[in-house]
């Protein structure tokens, strides 16, 4: 850790040593990575959700740890489930239409 | 406090001096202040609604009797602008743009919203939007001819000014985004102390509900709105058929905002009802709880019942039905609304000036409305009346009986609050007598010949149709006169009115304790909170 | 719901009178506006990918993947170095800040630029909306390609706004508006950056890795 680290405010985040923020960077890389393995070995049907999910890891390693989602209130984060589950719902119900047609 | 004047009476000036850096136009186009903003919306809305209501006049006219006066070509202009105006310029910003700029920060005792600057860029944002959609009136070909619902791959290959309009939709929306962002932070953030979130009036909770709304939906409509302009300039062809694209999928994205978008327009005027039916009947309201918890279950289950406007679109079956059945539980929902506004008023004091009166309007159109909604959303008979003027009918009487009649309620209700003055109250109903009954005859035929077959959109009719559409036409003079009635008594009075006192209505909400009209900065002090905001004592 | 409510009647927050809870509130808000955004497009994506799976498959074999995984990495190391000026910032190392910031916009400058090479590699080569050789392919991949250019050229232009931010921000750093009790707009910033960076890793395998 550089730098003194300050006190926190109750209004603020929850600042990560900096050794944390390069530890979830090489993750991300590792990641990257694996994902092209993935394609590139060919699971299909199963490399496309294979790739989705590593996509949703790295994602989920971005919000919780560079945007400091995980020491934010927990309104925000149910706010954050309320938009992806509105998302969800919008492609579900079209998909209703899409895979159903005579 | 011995030394501190009593509540309501005048230290400050009026919020409409200039005090600062700029005046005149400057003053009020640079201004942040919530209030000022709030007015400018306002006017611009009442402006655009006027215009919206002449183009309405103009096809009623041509609709007088068969053999049409306006070629075809321009009829479809016609009700494309009609619509667009009136819905995107006017009752989708609405009561929130209007009363809930000028109302949300009193209302929680605060001294303006979360993010001033930033709804100063709303504002500009809402005035660029109308500018630019307006302009497809006059610039690159023949103005829009689709209908103010674009539907593709129509409003790909018109040659019209589609891309401008719609290009204009695009910013409204994003000042929209933006209002809703700005409340719902307003409302979490800036509550005086005291002010628990159910200690709130019920106004503001349908502002917060609406406020995700609005952030959630509208950013669909943006990006087909992107998808449009892209279609029409690069030929990218997502809903053309020669290229793959479905035309349907323009239709689920357009209303999987535009639906809940229909309660971005109602809901905070359900709000203005559940703010007036107490004040008027001296009692609290009935179920406050179950009032702010149906807001919430408003929004959520409207984002789930967009396919009812395609049930003839060629959507699978399974769809269909799904949709369907979604569709009736939203109604249950308003259901407990009107059911608490009900036993409100029941035993309660009535006081049947101007602002109940419009409001009992709200409640009783807005339920009728809410009624053939049921009708229409059950598959089978969806497939008679859609495309008739059954569906026209039918969402004038919940946009404009509902939500327009909901303007008209805040508008009298908060009158002397925004201008000082008081308005004059038999003109005002009489205004309204002429404009509920013009209104009756204007859109319940409208029904009757929706049933009958007669079809939307067209600019002449068979002669079968041919005495209703009279009794709707002359409906709607009976109207545009009533709507004058009551707009030169608001103008005149906004010069000649007697001075109004800070509560001249017995309301319990904030924006009665101070003076009329409100100063700068709202408060002298912070309020601090201790009862709810329809303590009216023992009945 | 929130632990500190009415700061600026209480005097909680940083500096009287300045909400930064809500400052950064109002930004997560305006993310989820921009996860709707996108999800439309995601949306289109889908149901195309559904219904010409084939042609998608065959019109993926013309990304260059190399580019695209030099480009994700790109993007993910201009997070971490823009992670790192917020907590410069926060920690009153101002000098490091500016030189994270600067970093930043010079990953996502050659992330625009790599992204304008593979545009520029497709349009010569008549794969473009309306394009010559576009048009003589499957309607498969028509969409595909329509999908390409719409889904990165957004994010690209998001990509250049979010040059441009941080661009000001430098300069405000600079003149010390932005400062270690007083850092509300840089977060915000980086939180758009972030989700700008979320964005294209889901768009990656979407369009490079679905051969």
């Amino acid at each position: 850790m550089t730098g003194p680290a300050p006190g926190r405010r109750p209004d603020e985040t929850a600042l990560a040593p900096t050794g944390t923020y390069v530890a979830v960077w090489a993750a991300l890389l590792f990641f990257l990575g694996l994902t092209i393995v993935v394609a590139k070995v060919r699971l299909a049907p199963f490399g496309a959700a294979a790739n989705l999910l590593i996509a949703t890891i790295k994602a989920g390693l971005v919000l919780t740890v560079f945007m400091h989602l995980r020491s934010e209130g927990r309104f925000l984060k149910i706010m954050l489930g309320v938009a992806l589950a509105a998302l969800t719902l919008i492609i579900m119900l079209t998909f209703s239409d899409v895979l159903f047609r005579r | 406090m011995p030394d501190q004047p009593p509540p309501g009476v005048r230290t400050e000036p009026p919020y409409w001096v200039d005090t600062g850096r700029y005046h005149g136009l400057a003053a009020w186009m640079m201004s942040t202040d919530h209030k000022r903003i709030g007015i400018m919306y306002l006017v611009a809305l009442l402006s655009f609604f006027s215009v919206g209501v002449f183009l309405g006049f103009l096809m009623r006219l041509n609709l007088l009797a068969p053999g049409a006066f306006i070629k075809a070509q321009t009829y479809n202009e016609l009700f494309t602008m009609h619509g667009l105006i009136q819905i995107f310029l006017f009752i989708i910003p609405g009561v929130p743009v209007a009363f809930g700029n000028f109302f949300l920060p009193i209302l929680i005792g605060a001294k303006d919203m979360a993010f001033p600057r930033l709804n100063r860029l709303s504002w500009w944002l809402y005035v660029a939007g109308a500018f630019i959609v307006l302009l497809s009136l006059v610039i690159q070909g023949r103005p829009p001819d689709t209908g103010w619902t674009f539907y593709a791959p129509y409003s790909i290959r018109t040659a019209t000014s589609v891309s401008v309009a719609v290009s204009g939709v695009f910013v409204l929306g994003f000042s929209s985004i933006l209002t809703g962002l700005n409340f719902v932070t307003t409302i979490h953030r800036l509550r005086a102390r005291g002010m628990g979130w159910f200690h709130m009036p019920a106004f503001c909770w349908t502002l917060y509900a609406t406020g995700w709304v609005q952030m959630l939906a509208t950013p669909v409509l943006a990006i087909t709105l992107v998808f449009l302009v892209l279609s029409r300039v690069f030929g990218i062809g997502f809903f053309d058929p020669a290229r793959g694209g479905d035309p349907i999928l323009f239709e689920h994205l357009f209303w999987t905002y535009s639906h809940p978008a229909v309660y971005i327009m109602l809901l905070p005027a359900m709000g203005i009802i559940s703010e007036v039916v107490p004040v008027f009947s001296r009692k609290s309201l009935y179920g406050y709880v179950a009032v702010a918890m149906s807001a919430l279950g408003i929004a959520i289950v409207g984002y789930a019942v967009w396919g009812h406007h395609m049930f003839t679109s060629g959507m699978s079956d399974t769809a269909r039905v799904v949709f369907s059945f979604l569709t009736f539980l939203v109604a249950v929902p308003s259901g407990v609304k009107v059911f608490n506004w009900i036993s409100t008023l029941y035993k309660g004091s009535i006081k049947l000036d101007a602002p109940l009166i419009f409001a009992l309007s709200f409640i009783f159109l807005f339920s009728i409305g809410g009624l053939t909604g049921l009708i229409i959303g059950s598959l089978a008979p969806n497939l008679h009346v859609h495309g008739t003027y059954f569906i026209v009918a039918h969402f004038h009487y919940v946009m404009f009986g509902g939500a327009g009649f909901a303007i008209l309620t805040a508008l009298h209700y908060w009158f002397p609050k925004m201008s000082g003055r008081m308005y004059n109250e038999r003109r005002a109903k009489l205004g309204w007598l002429f404009l509920f009954v013009g209104f009756q005859f204007l859109y319940f035929s409208m029904f009757i010949l929706g049933y009958k077959g007669m079809p939307r959109r067209y600019f002449d009719y068979p002669p079968e149709f041919r005495t209703l559409n009279i009794v709707s036409t002359v409906g709607s003079w009976i109207l545009i006169t009533g709507l004058i009635i009551i707009a030169v008594n608001l103008l005149r009075s906004l010069r000649h009115g007697p001075p109004a006192p800070p509560d001249p209505w017995g309301g319990k909400t904030l924006e009665w304790r101070i003076p009329s009209p409100p100063a700068s900065e709202n408060f002298r002090t912070p309020p601090v909170i201790s009862d709810t905001p329809y303590d009216y004592g023992p009945e | 719901m929130d632990e500190t409510r009415t700061p600026i009647l209480t005097g909680a927050a940083g500096r009287e009178g300045v909400d930064e809870l809500g400052k950064r509130t109002g930004m997560w808000f305006f993310l989820f506006t921009e996860l709707l955004f996108f999800g439309g497009m995601f949306l289109l994506y889908s149901i195309y990918r559904y219904k010409f799976a084939a042609d998608f498959h065959r019109a993926a074999a013309d990304e260059n993947l190399v580019l695209g995984s030099v480009n994700t990495a790109i993007l993910l190391t201009s997070s971490l170095a823009m992670v790192l000026a917020v907590a410069a910032v926060r920690r009153g190392q101002i000098r490091r800040s500016l030189g994270f910031q600067r970093a930043t916009i010079s990953l996502g400058t050659v992330f625009l630029v790599i992204k304008g090479i593979e545009w520029g590699a497709k349009i010569s080569r008549g794969i473009y909306p309306n394009g010559p050789t576009l048009l003589s392919l499957g309607q498969g991949q028509i969409l595909f390609f329509g999908l390409y250019f719409t889904m990165t050229g957004l994010h690209a232009l998001h990509v250049l706004i979010g040059i441009t931010v941080i661009a000001f921000m430098i300069r405000f750093t600079k003149r010390g508006v932005i400062g270690p009790d007083r850092y509300a707009r840089l977060e915000n910033t980086g939180l758009y950056w972030h989700f700008v960076d979320i964005v294209w890793v889901y768009l990656f395998p979407l369009f490079y890795l679905i051969t």
